[in-house]
């Protein structure tokens, strides 16, 4: 996955001179995930900077440089320090457009690297994507697969608008999947079914993807057949692939690893709600982390808060035996 | 003004447009016969509700609508062509029925759906006791599509509740042996009599717990009395003497003296019937029918036979009436005409009986330890058992039997 994000940026630069990194660590280090690995030597110090541990201060630069035509990919260490940049995303990027009456645009990309289940506890682990969905005019992509983020990182670097690019921590190193050696991208706003299925469409997305992946195939032992619907952009959502698939099943389960209380989740099944109403064979449930401030540090805790392919299976069974 | 296909009394819902006899533009005559309707139970014409002018035709030939539904408008002398459409009853809507208030009762009860889930007696769970009746929205949507009875679905899901998947199984069941295309099936769709047949008979089957009796009949004097009368009653009457008659005046005389068999169950209650319609059961082109002869305990066995040549006939003609069809109490089937002897019927819903003639035959039977040649009739008596024992249905046989054998040479018909 990892490898996916690297050469996704590289591409990029490559492609285009107006695009340049920046972030703590991306120049010398080579980005603590290594996802700008051996970019200064490549690219020099002009396109790949190194900044202060400031976060308001790379979306502030982030924004400048992209109202005046740059195409910024700015890294956000860890997605738990993103608050700072608030006000340069939800309050100025994403409203640029909007504000100027389609003058200006703010075509940054803010990359961050979020989730937990990496041991990372409270400050290493957030899940930060609601924060982001609910304000127009920003988008949100959260990749599961090495394909669709490499894909989707290139279509959001070539996006005229802000998107916030959401890695999930834990697929970086545990997810590998086929990537084609040929240019391409992946259109942002497009929801993928991962896999067909006939009795529950399970929506989720980033690396919960995986773990509802697994459970859909154990369930089909059973003749439970999942449905799966991987959301990859979360704004703007691909609303007609969810509620194709629910008129498909009749029943939805939602998954996410972020907190449940307004949540994504929430959206998801409102959405459903509105749309698919009459398709409906059960009642349209979620399934997300507890409403508990933060990832706990100690290992069992953290295993309580997340879900995992165990407890999604247990939800799957009952909502189809409802 | 509006014109409505008239709501034609209980259990009739919905009617197919058989044969506009009016073309827009032609002008019509209080009265006149508008269009012709087929029920599931009769087919009637619709006569128009004012003089007037036709506008507009709304529901083609072989579509099916609702009682109720607007199918045509016309331009009524001295009304505006746009002013609303005038509250008036429209004729051919069945006044109150003539039948007392107990009776009226009956007929509400009538509809009621089987008893428990899928029509199976279930054991209630206290603490869901809903679920099973609540259907969700892909649910209800799919039955309405397809025309799924969902109360005959036993549900899979939780608590036995009827999932999509429940309803889709029994719609792939109905039209799989349509899609399976076998050249050698051909799929014939269902009459409107056909469909009320099946639906009548899966109702018997289904929510009426039935026993079974038969007795033998000694009717032999009852052949002799009929041989010797049948021509000088056909001259007289017009119509033949049958043994239908005699039975039909054996079982309302019976019911008259044993009421409990002239019934409906009603869950908390049994409901008597004050009057005494007995039905015939009737193979006409289209189906069986059954039309009622009404207060068959006043007619004289002469009446009786002129009553069944009369409704057979218009049976057999498709020509019944609504009236002739409705409010049977009781249900007499002759199948001895079809050479049975033995038939086991269904109870024909809402009654609690129905009773079979068998073919009349001549057996040798022992009588005072000899042998004597007699003729000899089966009798068949199915009872809803939640209504009457096999004591009380054993005593109405056992009357009729009395009765027909009690019938002599000197017998008034």
């Amino acid at each position: 996955m990892i490898e996916a994000v690297r050469d996704a940026i590289r591409e990029e630069l490559a492609r285009d001179e107006r695009v340049f990194v920046l972030g703590e660590d991306v120049g010398r280090r080579g980005g603590v995930f290594l996802a700008t690995d051996g970019f200064i030597e490549e690219f020099g110090e002009n396109r790949i900077i190194d900044t202060p541990l400031a976060e308001a201060s790379i979306a502030g630069i982030a924004l400048g440089a992209a109202l005046n035509g740059m195409r910024p990919i700015a890294e956000i260490q860890f997605a738990d320090f993103i608050w700072p940049t608030f006000n340069q995303l939800l309050g100025e990027a994403a409203k640029a457009r909007y504000g100027s009456n389609g003058k200006v645009s703010a075509p940054l990309v803010a990359r961050t690297p979020y989730g937990g289940g990496v041991r990372g506890g409270l400050y290493h682990s957030q899940n930060v994507e609601a924060f982001f969905a609910h304000s127009p005019g920003l988008k949100v992509v959260a990749p599961a697969t090495p394909y669709d983020a490499k894909g989707l990182l290139k279509s959001a670097v070539r996006d005229d608008d802000p998107v916030v690019f959401l890695e999930h921590k834990r697929t970086y190193r545990l997810v590998r999947g086929q990537v084609p050696d040929e240019e391409y991208t992946v259109p942002i706003g497009e929801a993928e079914v991962k896999i067909e299925g006939s009795h529950v469409s399970v929506i989720t997305y980033g690396l919960m993807v995986h773990h509802c992946a697994e459970a859909a195939r154990n369930l089909a032992q059973d003749d439970i057949s999942v449905e799966l619907v991987d959301l990859r952009t979360l704004a703007p959502m691909d609303r007609a692939t969810v509620i194709d698939s629910v008129k498909k099943t009749g029943k939805a389960l939602v998954v996410h690893e972020d907190t449940r209380t307004g949540g994504l989740g929430g959206e998801v099944a409102a959405v459903i709600a509105e749309e698919a109403f009459d398709h409906l064979d059960g009642p349209v449930v979620r399934l997300a982390g507890p409403d508990v401030p933060a990832m706990p540090f100690s290992p069992p805790l953290e295993a309580e808060f997340m879900l995992n392919t165990e407890k999604i299976s247990a939800a799957i069974r009952r909502l189809a035996s409802y | 003004m509006n014109i409505e296909l008239p709501h034609v009394g209980e259990s009739v819902t919905e009617g197919t447009i058989s044969r506009w006899l009016v073309s827009p533009g032609d002008r019509v005559e209080k009265y006149d016969p508008l269009v012709e309707v087929i029920t599931d139970k009769v087919n009637m014409e619709v006569p128009s509700p004012a003089s007037g002018t036709m506008s507009n035709i709304l529901v083609e030939e072989g579509e099916t609508v609702l009682m109720g539904a607007v199918i045509a408008e016309m331009e009524v002398e001295g009304e505006e062509p746009d002013a609303e459409a005038e509250e008036s009853p429209a004729p051919g809507v069945a006044d109150a029925p003539d039948i007392d208030r107990i009776g009226l009762l009956s007929k509400d009860i009538a509809p009621v759906g089987p008893t428990g889930s899928g029509g199976v007696i279930a054991p209630i769970d206290g603490d869901t006791p809903n679920r099973r009746r609540r259907y969700s929205p892909a649910v209800r949507r799919l039955a309405e599509r397809h025309g799924i009875d969902l109360t005959l679905i036993s549900g899979t899901g939780i608590d036995g509740r009827v999932t999509r998947a429940d309803v889709q199984a029994r719609v792939n069941a109905e039209s799989r042996t349509a899609a399976s295309a076998e050249p050698d099936e051909e799929r014939v769709p269902l009459t409107p009599v056909r469909r009320a047949i099946a639906l009548n008979m899966v109702r018997s089957s289904t929510e009426i717990p039935q026993a079974w009796s038969s007795v033998e009949v000694d009717v032999t004097h009852l052949v002799r009395l009929r041989k010797s009368i049948k021509d000088d009653f056909r001259d007289r009457e017009g119509v033949n003497l049958t043994y239908l008659a005699f039975v039909l005046h054996a079982v309302a005389a019976t019911l008259r003296e044993n009421p409990l068999l002239n019934s409906s169950w009603g869950t908390d209650a049994i409901i008597m019937k004050r009057r005494i319609n007995v039905g015939i059961a009737v193979a006409a082109p289209s189906g069986l029918v059954v039309p009622v002869i009404r207060d068959a305990d006043r007619l004289t066995i002469a009446e009786l036979a002129v009553a069944v040549d009369s409704l057979s006939e218009r049976a057999r003609a498709g020509k019944l009436a609504l009236e002739d069809v409705q409010h049977g109490t009781f249900t007499v089937n002759n199948t001895g005409v079809l050479g049975s002897v033995t038939s086991r019927a269904l109870v024909n819903p809402p009654q609690a009986a129905i009773l079979t003639t068998e073919a009349i035959i001549k057996r040798p039977v022992v009588i005072d330890d000899a042998i004597a040649i007699r003729s000899i009739m089966n009798v068949g008596l199915t009872f809803d058992h939640r209504i009457v024992d096999g004591a009380e249905a054993g005593a109405f046989t056992a009357s009729v039997k009395r009765l027909l054998e009690g019938i002599g040479l000197d017998t008034q018909v």
